[in-house]
C-alpha cells in the first residue's frame, strides 16, 4: 500500500510535468509520424519509373512487342529514343537516364535461327539498390515476351532456357514494397529513439534543476521513483505505437497477419526495456546534455545494427554480436514475424524470453545505481 | 546535559577528495529550540544539513535525530523531518496546488485534501493555488517551499538558507512563521548569513573551515569570544577604518554610519591601536562587541587553524 500511494504521487506528478511540457509532448507524436511518412514516401529501395533511353537497331513486332513489355514492367520509363550509341552514352553519362536498353540489329534474326540473341541493359550502377530489382525484371520480362509471342505456329523457333533467365523468388512480400519491411523497424526504432532519451532526461532533469535534493530528502524509495517515472512514458510508447500502426494501414495498406495480443506483450515488454535503459543512463549522466548524447550513443547501432537499416544476415559476424545485444533487434524480428508472417507463439516466444530477461538485468542494475544520497 | 535532544550527533566526518568539509562536528540541539547556523560560504553548512537529514553519508562519527541513527535508520528520519534545500527543490512546471499535492501523496497523508486546503490558506495562496510555481516571486517561493516542508507536519525543520535573496518584509513573515512553528514544539535548525536572523534564534552554532567554533546563545557566544571593542563617534570617524585593519591585534574596524567600530581579543593592543587616534572632536568609548565581530574574529582564528594544520 506504501509503495502503490508513493508510486502514485510519483506518476501523477510526472504525468502533469509532460502535459505542461509542450514542445516535447508534441515531438513524441511528431517524430513517429514524420519518420513514417519520410521513411513511407521519400525513401524507397524499390523504385520505379526510373528514366530510360530506347537504343533499337532491330525494328520488328518481336522487338516491339518486347519493349513494350519492358515499360510494363513499371520499372522504366523510356523518355529518350536514342538514334546512335554515342548519343545513348552521353545520355547516360549525363544522368538524364539510368538505363539504356539496346536491342541490336538481327535480334530477331538470331532469335529465329535460335542463336544467342542479346539484350543490353546498361545501368547507371552509382546507387546499386536502385538498378538491381529493376535488371531484374528486364531479364523476366523478355523471357515471358518470348513465351508469348512465339507461340502457334511460331512456337518452333522458340529458344530453349532462356540466355538471361533469372529467377527472382520473393517470400511474404512478393511484390518487394519496402515499406511494409520498414514499418516494423520503424516501430523499433521511434521507440528505442524516444523511450530511452525520455527517460534519461526526466531523471537527470531533476539533478540539473535542483530538485532531486528535495525529492530525495522525501520518504520515497528508488524503485518507486524508477516506476513512476516510467509508468507515464509506457502509455505514452503504447500511443505512439498505435499512431504508427494506424499511418501504416491507412498511408501504405501495411498488413498486419498476427495476432494483435502478442504484438501488444512485444511491444510492452520492449517499450519497458527500453525505459529502463533510459533510467540507467540518467544516473550516469551527471545533466542532460551527457544524457541526450548517451541515448543517441545507443541509438546509433539500434538504427545500423538492429537489422532496420541493413540486412542482418548480410552483417559480418562481430556486428552480429553487437546487434544482438540490442533490444531492437529481438523486438524487430518478433514484430515482422507477427506483421507479414502471422508468427505464432511458439515461433517467437524465444525472442520474448531475450527482450525479458534484458528487462531484468537493466532493470536491476538502474536501481541498484540510483542513489538514495547524493553522496 | 540535554534530556531526549532532537539532534545529537558527534563527531561527524564529510571528506571529498582531500578536503576535509566538515571536520569532527558535535552538535546537539534541545527539542523545540530554534538554532542558527552561522558560518561562511563553503564552511559546510550545507554538507553538515544534509548529514543530518540522511541525504549524505557521514565518513566518520555517529547521530542521532529525533531519537533514530542518522545512518542505520535514513528512512525515519526523512519522515519526521522536514529539510528545506537552499536552492528551490519543488517543480517550477507544476502549479502551487499540485506541488503540495505531490509531497502530501510522497508522505501518504491522510485528508490530503483538507491538509492542502489549509495550507495554502495560511500561506495566503489559496487564490493562486492553480497558478505555476515558476510564476511566483522568491519571497513566495521560500514561503511555499517551507509550507511544503511542514505539510507532514514534521518534529525537526532542517532549513538550509531560507532566505537568501529575499526582502525584509518577506524575511520578516518567515521568520514569524519559524518562530509559530517553534512554538508547536517543532524544532529548527536554520541556516543563515543574516546577523539579524541570527539574533532572533534562541542559539547559535558557528562553523568556519569545516569545525564547529561557537556555540551558544547570542550573548554566550559574544562572551565567550573575549573581545573588546571600541566605538568613536565624530567628525571622520568613519573614515578611520581603513588605518585601523591592518593594526597589530586588530580584528575588525569597520564604519557603520558616522561612527567606527574597532575590536580586538587583546584589549592592550586595542588601546595601542586607538592611540595615535585619539584627537578632539573623536570621541572614544568602550562597546560590547557585535556578533559580527565574533564572527569575523572565529573566521580568522579557523583561517589560522588551517593554515597551521
Amino acid at each position: 500500500m506504501q509503495f502503490l500511494s508513493r508510486l502514485w504521487a510519483m506518476i501523477v506528478k510526472e504525468a502533469l510535468q509532460l502535459r505542461r511540457d509542450r514542445l516535447t509532448f508534441g515531438m513524441m507524436f511528431g517524430i513517429p509520424i514524420m519518420q513514417l511518412v519520410l521513411f513511407g514516401f521519400a525513401i524507397n529501395a524499390d523504385p520505379k519509373a526510373l528514366p530510360a533511353a530506347m537504343l533499337s537497331s532491330d525494328h520488328t513486332a518481336i522487338t516491339r512487342s518486347l519493349i513494350s513489355a519492358i515499360v510494363n514492367t513499371g520499372y522504366f520509363q523510356v523518355i529518350r529514343e536514342a538514334a546512335s550509341e554515342r548519343e545513348a552514352d552521353e545520355l547516360l553519362q549525363r544522368g538524364e537516364v539510368q538505363f539504356v536498353i539496346t536491342v541490336p540489329g538481327g535480334f530477331t534474326r538470331k532469335l529465329i535461327r535460335r542463336e544467342q540473341a542479346q539484350i543490353a541493359v546498361e545501368a547507371d550502377a552509382t546507387d546499386p539498390a536502385t538498378t538491381g530489382p529493376a535488371i531484374a525484371a528486364v531479364a523476366q520480362a523478355v523471357t515471358q515476351t518470348l513465351a508469348r509471342e512465339l507461340s502457334g505456329s511460331l512456337a518452333q523457333y522458340r529458344p530453349g532456357p532462356s540466355p538471361v533467365d533469372v529467377v527472382l523468388h520473393r517470400r511474404y512480400n512478393p511484390e518487394s514494397i519496402t515499406r511494409y519491411n520498414i514499418v516494423p523497424g520503424l516501430l523499433g526504432i521511434i521507440l528505442t529513439m524516444t523511450m530511452v532519451m525520455m527517460t534519461a532526461l526526466a531523471v537527470t532533469r531533476e539533478y540539473e534543476r535542483g530538485t532531486m535534493e528535495n525529492l530525495l530528502a522525501m520518504p520515497v524509495r528508488p524503485i518507486e521513483v524508477m516506476a513512476g517515472k516510467i509508468a507515464p512514458y509506457i502509455i505514452i510508447g503504447a500511443v505512439q505505437v498505435a499512431v504508427v500502426l494506424a499511418a501504416a494501414r491507412l498511408l501504405f495498406d501495411v498488413p498486419f497477419a498476427g495476432s494483435i495480443a502478442l504484438f501488444g506483450i512485444a511491444t510492452l515488454l520492449f517499450i519497458t526495456v527500453n525505459l529502463a535503459i533510459g533510467f540507467t543512463f540518467s544516473t550516469i549522466a551527471r545533466n542532460q546534455l551527457q544524457a541526450m548524447q548517451m541515448s543517441f550513443f545507443f541509438l546509433m547501432p539500434s538504427i545500423l545494427l538492429s537489422g532496420f537499416a541493413f540486412p542482418f544476415r548480410g552483417m559480418p559476424g562481430w556486428a552480429q554480436v553487437i546487434g544482438e545485444i540490442l533490444p531492437a533487434t529481438h523486438f524487430l524480428r518478433i514484430v515482422r514475424g507477427l506483421m507479414l508472417k502471422a508468427a505464432e507463439l511458439n515461433q517467437v516466444a524465444g525472442e520474448l524470453a531475450v527482450l525479458a530477461l534484458m528487462l531484468i538485468l537493466v532493470s536491476t542494475v538502474a536501481v541498484a545505481r540510483y542513489r538514495v544520497t547524493l553522496d | 546535559m540535554i534530556a531526549d535532544p532532537a539532534i545529537d550527533v558527534k563527531g561527524l566526518v564529510k571528506v571529498y577528495g582531500t578536503r576535509t568539509v566538515v571536520d569532527h562536528v558535535d552538535l546537539t540541539i534541545a527539542t523545540g529550540r530554534v538554532c542558527g547556523f552561522l558560518g561562511p560560504n563553503g564552511s559546510g553548512k550545507t554538507t553538515t544539513l544534509r548529514m543530518i537529514c540522511g541525504l549524505l553519508t557521514p565518513d566518520g562519527g555517529t547521530g542521532r535525530c529525533l531519537g533514530h541513527d542518522i545512518i542505520a535508520e535514513r528512512d525515519a528520519v526523512k519522515r519526521q523531518a522536514g529539510y528545506m534545500t537552499q536552492r528551490f527543490g519543488l517543480y517550477e512546471d507544476l502549479t502551487i496546488r499540485e506541488n503540495l499535492d505531490f509531497v502530501g501523496r510522497l508522505y501518504r497523508l491522510n485528508n490530503l485534501r483538507g491538509r492542502v486546503d489549509q495550507s495554502l490558506e495560511r500561506l495566503g495562496l489559496a487564490t493562486r493555488q492553480h497558478q505555476l510555481t515558476g510564476s511566483l516571486s522568491g519571497g513566495w517561493k521560500q514561503r511555499l517551499a517551507l509550507a511544503a516542508c511542514v505539510l507532514h507536519e514534521p518534529k525537526l525543520l532542517l532549513l538550509d538558507e531560507p532566505t537568501a535573496g529575499v526582502d525584509p518584509k518577506a524575511r520578516r513573515a518567515f521568520w514569524d512563521e519559524i518562530h509559530a512553528l517553534a512554538a508547536q514544539g517543532i524544532t529548527v535548525l536554520v541556516s543563515t548569513h543574516y546577523m539579524d536572523e541570527a539574533e532572533r534564534c534562541h542559539e547559535i552554532a558557528y562553523i568556519a573551515y569545516g569545525k564547529l567554533m561557537a556555540r551558544g546563545t547570542t550573548e554566550e557566544v559574544i562572551r565567550q569570544s573575549g573581545l573588546f571593542a571600541m566605538v568613536a563617534t565624530g567628525a571622520g570617524a568613519d573614515r578611520l577604518a581603513p588605518m585601523l585593519r591592518d593594526a597589530p591585534g586588530i580584528t575588525a574596524a569597520a564604519a557603520f554610519g558616522a561612527t567606527l567600530h574597532v575590536c580586538s581579543p587583546d584589549r592592550e593592543a586595542l588601546m595601542r591601536a586607538i592611540d595615535p587616534l585619539r584627537r578632539d572632536g573623536l570621541q572614544w568609548d568602550e562597546a560590547a562587541p557585535t556578533l559580527e565581530d565574533v564572527f569575523i574574529h572565529l573566521m580568522g582564528q579557523a583561517q589560522d587553524n588551517a593554515m597551521a594544520a
